[in-house]
């Protein structure tokens, strides 16, 4: 039988200091507030992002992140001010998680769970990002300028006026669109060479919600059995093109060459995918 | 081509036409449309295929004249073959369709409840009366410090020790995961309504918490599971606690389908998902596949509620849950919440609920032990399902080592449930497993919420009496307090994984 005497060290809370102790890694200039994360941890960090904001920060510069997990995560004030974090670096897993407003930009790539449940706001990724992003997404937009890993957009979320959109300006991996139960998906394949197909397969298993766009080749068998192939129409012509637009803007692609070519439009073949397996 | 049924109806409905006013009270109650009147002959009708034995027109029928018992009628006696096999094989052979049930597991596996026996005190330690005495039977929920560093300055004691959130509770019973979807608004608010009446908690499920509802916040556990439906910022920090399910006791290791009839406007709502889709939790949650992957979601989740509740983690009592345990307290879970054998659902496949997981009883004792062995009992509270009918199991489970216990069953019972087991069709004619408004109308949440307190305050009492028998006017004295249970009927084994000596083995 395992057995270790007393302390269990914990994975995030060890040697975490206290608020008074880090503000030197902080320069305030007015509503800006600079934090130099190399020597804080992913909780110090977010300690001091969070004190910030109650003393009036409404943009904050995070330079040298490593891997910090959950920025914008605390500031999951009732009634926030919507501020602005530009991250320099690598941001860590669950980057956004459970957002509420906030606009996030990554200055290079971003680790697993970008936008994981987020509810509400905007994160740019001027880079990559991991898996399962966007997963349960409810509100928002997320614009990641290259790849993305597996498990992006599972179990996207929609109600009325509420939807989120992600757009992917290179490919994906496997089991993208997973279970979605709403939300728009926009894949782009910009990094795609003449004729090379995305790279996901099972894409939209499950799905009974939502829409995908994408642009680039996709083979049938890349698809899962729930998903059905449309032209988009002009309702989504809209939607596409308004968000390839932002998109564009944030990283300084030619909009008109993307929206000149072809798109397909998924949707759900059936709202009730799994409903025949039963009997009652 | 139509394919005849041959299944045998499972229930005599028997009218006494003596009795019989042809009121149709009956016809307007049952959902199942096991009534009908006909004009022509002025007559009741019964369909017996139809009936599932919920007894509701049974209870309303003015002039008692109905009897609702289960059918004789029966295939030549086999050990082997019972009805129920044929029955069920029937079924598959017409629908080709994994069969659904609802409600707890109703095999005939141990219940080790029933095995063991409370002590009380004679002679050498008096007991206590709990009429004149204090009773406490208060319980902290959270993560319990390893040692406590006290200032002590004249009278004023001050804990130096920083404390990790913790959440009271007036009664060791708290509210199983029921989401609104599975149950109807009625049943969920009742349920919410005397949680807070009695200073206890209930438990959303993964369906959210309606907004109107989020003032029951502070009595609730909110959940976060593998479909993360209605979990938003506000959700999560209006709460008592925070729950990630990972899984539940009657289907384990399997994801839920809420039946697209049960989605309606109001479900859609809270869920984000289109109205009348199936409402689908993977199996998994996709961002977690190791322990890792848990400990990423549990201070996630931390994150998002700054660090001001305790995070439990909800699993089904599975073969090796020691080890699972162990690593769910060392990934930050403040709660390990335990689902077992016999834990109830609103829609689970049959094969699963009645063959998957282990009993609760099992689960719980051995995991206590494996934590006490490894030294971090302290870190988590446990939370046990699963099977719970009386404040003699309840008092049971905690000298087994439980923190306190979950209970679903028996507050639907309370509410009016008969366990017919068909919560899965969505036509429960008590207005608990349904959404359709002509049915959830049946339930007054402000009296079923008393039916709920009424329960709470008649198992406290007992339990009070019980611990003032033996002697112990705490219940925090009773928790994991092996020396006051004893095995009757078990095997050497069982008395071993339970960790209690055979009745009169001193
Ligand atoms: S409720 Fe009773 S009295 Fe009324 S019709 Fe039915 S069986 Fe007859
Ligand atoms: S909740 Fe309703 S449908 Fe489910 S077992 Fe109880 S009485 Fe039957």
């Amino acid at each position: 039988m395992v057995s270790t005497s007393g302390a269990i060290k914990d994975m995030f809370l060890g040697e975490v200091r206290k608020i008074d102790e880090l503000f030197r890694f902080i320069k305030i200039d007015g509503e800006l507030a600079e934090i130099d994360a190399t020597e804080l941890k992913h909780k110090e960090l977010n300690d001091l992002m969070r004190e910030c904001i109650f003393k009036g920060a409404e943009k904050f510069v995070l330079k040298n992140v490593y891997g910090h997990r959950y920025i914008g995560t605390r500031l999951n004030i009732s009634n926030p001010k919507r501020v602005q974090i530009d991250i320099y670096g690598t941001a860590g897993n669950d980057l956004g998680a459970f957002l509420n407003g906030h606009k996030i930009v990554v200055h290079g790539n971003a680790q697993d769970g970008v936008g994981n449940t987020m509810d509400d706001g905007e994160i740019i990724i001027e880079g990559r990002a991991g898996d399962v992003v966007a997963m349960s997404m409810r509100g928002g937009k997320i614009f990641i300028r290259d790849n993305v890993g597996y498990r992006t957009a599972i179990h996207m979320k929609e109600f009325e006026n509420k939807v989120p959109v992600l757009v992917v300006g290179g490919t994906a991996q496997d089991f993208f669109g997973e279970y979605m139960a709403g939300g728009r998906v926009i894949l782009l394949g910009l990094n795609l060479k003449e004729n090379e197909a995305h790279k996901a397969h099972y894409i939209g298993t499950g799905m009974h919600g939502g829409i995908i766009y994408i642009r680039g080749k996709v083979e049938d068998y890349q698809l899962g059995r729930e998903v059905g192939v449309l032209e988009p129409e002009k309702e989504d012509w809209k939607l596409i093109e308004e968000n390839v637009r932002r998109f564009s803007d944030c990283f300084g692609f030619n909009s008109d060459d993307i929206l000149s070519d072809k798109f397909i439009k998924l949707i759900p073949v059936s709202r009730r995918p799994y409903g025949k397996i039963y009997a009652y | 081509m139509f394919m005849m049924s041959y299944q045998l109806p499972e229930f005599v409905i028997e009218r006494r036409e003596d009795k019989c006013i042809k009121c149709r009270v009956c016809e307007r109650q049952c959902a199942f449309e096991g009534h009908e009147y006909d004009e022509e002959f002025d007559r009741m009708f019964s369909y017996e295929d139809k009936c599932v034995g919920c007894q509701r027109c049974v209870v309303f029928c003015p002039t008692n004249a109905l009897i609702i018992k289960p059918h004789p009628g029966d295939y030549r006696p086999n050990a082997n073959w019972t009805r129920e096999k044929l029955q069920d094989l029937k079924k598959q052979a017409e629908t080709g369709g994994v069969i659904l049930t609802g409600s707890g597991n109703d095999k005939g596996y141990r219940i080790y409840w029933d095995h063991l026996v409370l002590n009380a005190s004679q002679v050498t330690n008096p007991s206590i009366d709990p009429l004149r005495e204090p009773m406490e039977l208060r319980t902290f929920l959270g993560r319990k410090p390893d040692s406590l560093q006290l200032e002590i300055d004249g009278d004023d004691v001050q804990i130096t020790t920083e404390l990790t959130p913790n959440v009271a509770i007036e009664t060791p019973i708290v509210f199983t995961a029921m989401s609104y979807g599975a149950i109807s608004y009625q049943a969920f608010k009742s349920l919410a309504m005397a949680a807070s009446e009695f200073g206890t908690l209930f438990n959303t499920g993964e369906g959210g918490l309606p907004t109107e509802l989020r003032k029951y916040g502070k009595n609730a556990i909110v959940q976060c599971a593998s479909g993360r439906f209605g979990v938003d910022p506000e959700y999560l920090n209006c709460s008592a606690a925070v729950e990630i399910k990972i899984g539940q006791g009657a289907k384990p290791g399997i994801g839920g389908h809420l039946p697209g009839e049960k989605v309606s406007v109001w479900i859609s709502e809270t869920r984000m998902i289109p109205e009348g889709t199936d409402a689908l939790s993977p199996a998994p949650q996709h961002d977690i596949y190791s322990i890792e992957d848990l400990s990423m979601l549990i201070y996630a989740l931390k994150e998002a509620t700054n660090y001001e509740k305790p995070v439990s983690v909800k699993i089904a009592a599975v073969h090796n849950a020691p080890a699972i345990a162990s690593g769910m307290v060392r990934a930050g879970a403040d709660i390990i919440a335990l689902d077992g054998l016999r834990g109830g659902t609103g829609a689970a496949p049959k094969i699963i609920r009645d063959n998957v997981g282990i009993p609760i009883e099992m689960a719980l004792a051995s995991v206590d032990r494996r934590l006490r062995e490894e030294g971090i009992r302290n870190k988590a509270s446990i939370l046990v399902a699963g099977g719970f009918r009386n404040s003699g199991d309840v008092l049971k489970a905690i000298a087994l080592g439980a923190d306190a216990v979950y209970i679903g069953s028996p507050a639907l019972i309370a509410m009016g449930c008969t366990m017919c087991q068909k919560c899965y069709t969505g036509k429960c004619n008590w207005g608990i497993c349904t959404q359709d408004p002509y049915l959830t109308k049946r339930l007054n949440p402000e009296i079923a919420s008393q039916r709920l307190v009424n329960l709470l305050r008649g198992w406290s009492h007992e339990i009070k009496e019980m611990l003032g028998g033996m002697g112990i006017n705490a219940i925090e004295s009773v928790r994991g307090n092996r020396d006051h249970l004893r095995g009757v009927g078990l095997e050497d084994w069982e008395l071993d994984v339970l960790g209690v000596k055979g009745a009169g083995e001193v």
